[in-house]
């Protein structure tokens, strides 16, 4: 397949900018961030959001979505990234509904696909336990209580954890931290007894919580897929979430670097524009050549989920690892070349700073995904 | 695309598939490793071995040394989606090219674009059947990266040009049958505006080359010399001094020929070739953890260039492409490719330090590694590269 857009995606990537560019510039952001909004997103925009069909954008047809694929769900995120845009996108409906529409048995899935697609139930994965993304390492307890099971636990960077509806819990049903067999995919409602949801203020004004799970019970009709069998459900899971930030970071770094060659391109320093100094010059083109390398990994590894999610996990690891370079350089080159300005809070280019951090950490960093693609050909 | 275009497709690549496997010998089904492993085509040339012979001659046969150039001038009349299911395929079981030459890679695109229908009919067939070597007179003493203040002189003198001058780093310039050379036929003319791009025999009266000692102890370079020496005017290609123009159209694609030097799928990975030589630890990592993270941060980045090279020709295809981008292509390409090398000589350690013996095949790896230095500075330096993105697809001041 073309590394290119086809008409139809270029006509969703122009109406998805159309709408985020207008109702939900960097402004946005910083509006919600300054009045303390209590959700961190606008439920509103969400609405109109899930009318253009967005927020069912994976969800099949026949469950109310559209029936998309990873590379139109990579190219709103991207858009997303461009405007930073704080959304329940990316959990709900390209992680949450992904979890759901591949391990979801019937009932589970005509349950809860229709009410994301209508944009009415948010959902979220909730990972990672530790300070790094480690999905193996996985050590919140789940023992079988009578017919179902007692949860035990504590997560960390549960995205929109603090407004979600549902929780899809990764779970140890047995062995130990590190192993793959006994991983176990829970649907947990967070108003259960024994949940405890702290709100986590972010670095980038986003929304995430930690969640604490004291002898949660639920019942059989909870797992997510097969018992102690969840670690290839979340491996795919996983991959999707990582190629929809990967697309989002491109958008960011792509954002921040217009906007810097913007300011090359305006801002006299010695009587000169400091685009005409030559190191200013090739640090930029560096970084053009960066971007574009960057979206043709991220373009190649979402066609790659597209054709087939179990294969894809190398080309999302270097998708995943050069977005986090990449939007790593562009953010630091963005704040240096705008000198002074860049530093101040009134400017925009630091939230594009701080967002990349919260990506480059959201399902593995670039250390983790080059480690992964290491161990994958076998040194 | 319809249905039946991708049904049609999907029969091309069966075909194709099933011939290659029919017809390309399992010799010519690894990388090539040394210089005799490439075939260049020309006058003079010989076969290293037999399988490398039919392999050529069958590929020849069927247009494929230049799948896409038209059927009337030799190629294989492959459309853009074709041609790229032929590569894919080719490259799936790790095919070598049948003939390498800058008559394919450089001069072929440029007399297709600007040549008239007499040049093409006379150069592009031998081309395709690898009967003539071309070299490229473009570089001269004085003439390094600010190119267009070459001087080598063409003087008008009745139906002929008479060239005097020299250049240098002309690529196997003592292999070549002919030249394709960048000559001022207009000296009172700005430097770009007094360019003319000419074709001429190499065994023409008064051209004599010497080749350079490089710092691998190789002489792929030559320095070239013209002492009057007569051409038709008729050999110009394009507008006498609009020669810039086919120079710098030339260039985009010698710049992604070079480019493409920075990403080998094929062959074996450089994870392996390190745990060769450095060893392995219980769980079979690479007993080094600093090189495996420098060889994994280079297996990341080769394989987003490689993605960045598909999509650059599928940008083109769709007429999306900027024409530019080669020079973005060629300085990440380069640069990686000389990254590719220091990791193959630390990798190796006092094993890639032989420069004579049978064992290091005459020194085979460090004097690569020595000839990778070149490619960040042929065709255009990086520095150059990153000036012409800057000038061309940032439209920085004053770049």
């Amino acid at each position: 397949m073309a590394l290119v857009l086809t008409e139809e995606q270029s006509m969703l990537r122009d109406s998805a900018r159309g709408l985020i560019s207008d109702k939900a510039p960097v402004s946005h952001l910083r509006h919600l961030r300054d009045s303390k909004d209590p959700t961190g997103f606008s439920k509103e925009f969400w609405h109109s959001f899930a009318e253009m069909g967005f927020a069912g954008l994976l969800v099949p047809e026949e469950f109310g979505g559209s029936g998309l694929g990873f590379v139109e769900a990579g190219i709103v995120m991207e858009e997303i990234g461009r405007t930073l845009m704080p959304s329940p996108f990316l959990a709900t409906s390209v992680v949450a509904a992904s979890a759901l529409n591949r391990g979801g048995n019937a009932a589970q899935k005509s349950e809860f696909l229709p009410k994301i697609s209508n944009g009415s139930l948010l959902a979220t994965l909730a990972i990672d336990e530790g300070a790094k993304h480690r999905p193996l390492q996985t050590s919140l307890q789940a023992v079988r209580a009578g017919n179902g099971f007692k949860l035990s636990g504590a997560k960390a960077l549960v995205v929109d954890g603090h407004v979600a509806d549902l929780l899809i819990v990764a779970a140890r049903t047995a062995g130990s931290a590190g192993e793959r067999d006994g991983l176990t995919l829970f649907l947990v409602n967070p108003k259960a007894k024994g949940v405890a949801v702290e709100r986590t203020i972010m670095v980038d004004a986003h929304n995430a919580a930690r969640i604490e799970l004291a002898n949660v019970e639920v019942n059989a009709d909870s797992v997510l897929g097969e018992v102690d069998q969840a670690a290839g459900l979340l491996d795919g899971v996983l991959d999707i979430g990582r190629g929809a930030v990967a697309a989002e970071m491109v958008g960011l770094s792509d954002e921040v670097f217009g906007r810097t060659v913007e300011y090359l391109k305006s801002r006299k320093q010695f009587g000169k524009l400091i685009g005409e100094f030559q190191a200013l010059q090739h640090r930029a083109a560096e970084l053009y050549v960066d971007i574009e390398i960057t979206r043709a990994a991220v373009m190649k590894a979402l066609q790659a989920l597209d054709a087939d999610v179990a294969k894809a996990a190398s080309s999302v690891a270097v998708a995943k690892a050069r977005a986090g370079t990449t939007a790593t350089r562009a953010v630091q080159e963005g704040v240096q070349m705008h000198g002074g300005m860049g530093m101040t809070d009134q400017f925009d280019i630091g939230f594009f700073m701080k967002r990349a951090r919260v990506c480059e950490e959201l399902f593995g960093d670039a250390n983790y995904h080059t480690e992964q693609l290491a161990r994958a050909r076998g040194y | 695309m319809s249905d039946s275009e991708t049904a049609d497709l999907e029969t091309f690549r069966a075909e194709t598939r099933a011939w290659l496997e029919a017809n390309c010998p399992p010799e010519m089904r690894k990388p090539a490793t040394s210089d005799a492993d490439v075939f260049w085509g020309g006058r003079n040339a010989k076969f290293s071995s037999e399988p490398q012979r039919i392999w050529f001659e069958r590929m020849r046969d069927k247009g494929w040394t230049v799948p896409d150039w038209p059927k009337e001038y030799g190629g294989g009349g492959l459309s853009a989606a074709e041609h790229k299911v032929l590569r894919a395929e080719m490259g799936r079981i790790g095919a070598r090219p049948p003939l390498s030459s800058f008559g394919i890679w450089m001069l072929g695109p440029a007399l297709l674009k600007y040549g008239n229908e007499a040049q093409k009919k006379e150069h592009l067939p031998n081309i395709a059947a690898g009967l003539i070597r071309w070299c490229q007179g473009y570089s001269e003493p004085n003439a390094g990266s600010d190119l267009a203040s070459l001087q080598t002189r063409a003087e008008s003198d009745g139906d002929d040009f008479v060239i005097t001058g020299s250049k240098i780093w002309t690529s196997y310039a003592n292999y070549a049958d002919w030249i394709f050379c960048l000559v001022r036929t207009d000296p009172a003319a700005k430097k770009h505006d007094g360019i003319s791009f000419i074709l001429f025999d190499m065994t023409s009266k008064g051209v004599t080359t010497k080749p350079i000692l490089l710092i691998s102890g190789y002489s792929p370079f030559c320095e070239t010399f013209f002492d009057g020496v007569r051409v038709p005017k008729s050999h110009v290609v394009g507008t006498v001094n609009r020669g810039w123009d086919v120079a710098k159209y030339l260039l985009q694609h010698e710049r992604a020929m070079i480019s493409g030097m920075g990403e080998r799928g094929v062959g074996r990975p450089l994870g392996q070739i390190a745990a060769d030589s450095v060893g392995t630890d219980a769980q079979g990592k690479l007993d080094d953890s600093m090189l495996r993270g420098k060889i994994a941060s280079f297996d990341v980045d080769e394989a987003a260039l490689a993605a960045c090279a598909e999509r650059a020709v599928d940008l083109a295809k769709a007429g999306q492409a900027h024409p530019a981008f080669s020079s973005a292509m060629k300085y990440y390409g380069t640069e990686l490719n000389k990254r590719r090398y220091e990791i193959l000589m630390s990798a190796g350690g006092v094993d890639a330090l032989e420069w004579e013996s049978e064992r290091s095949k005459q020194g085979a790896r460090p004097r690569a590694w020595l000839r990778t230095k070149a490619n960040s500075i042929e065709g255009g330096t990086t520095e150059v590269m990153l000036g012409i993105v800057a000038k061309r697809i940032l439209d920085l001041p004053g770049a």
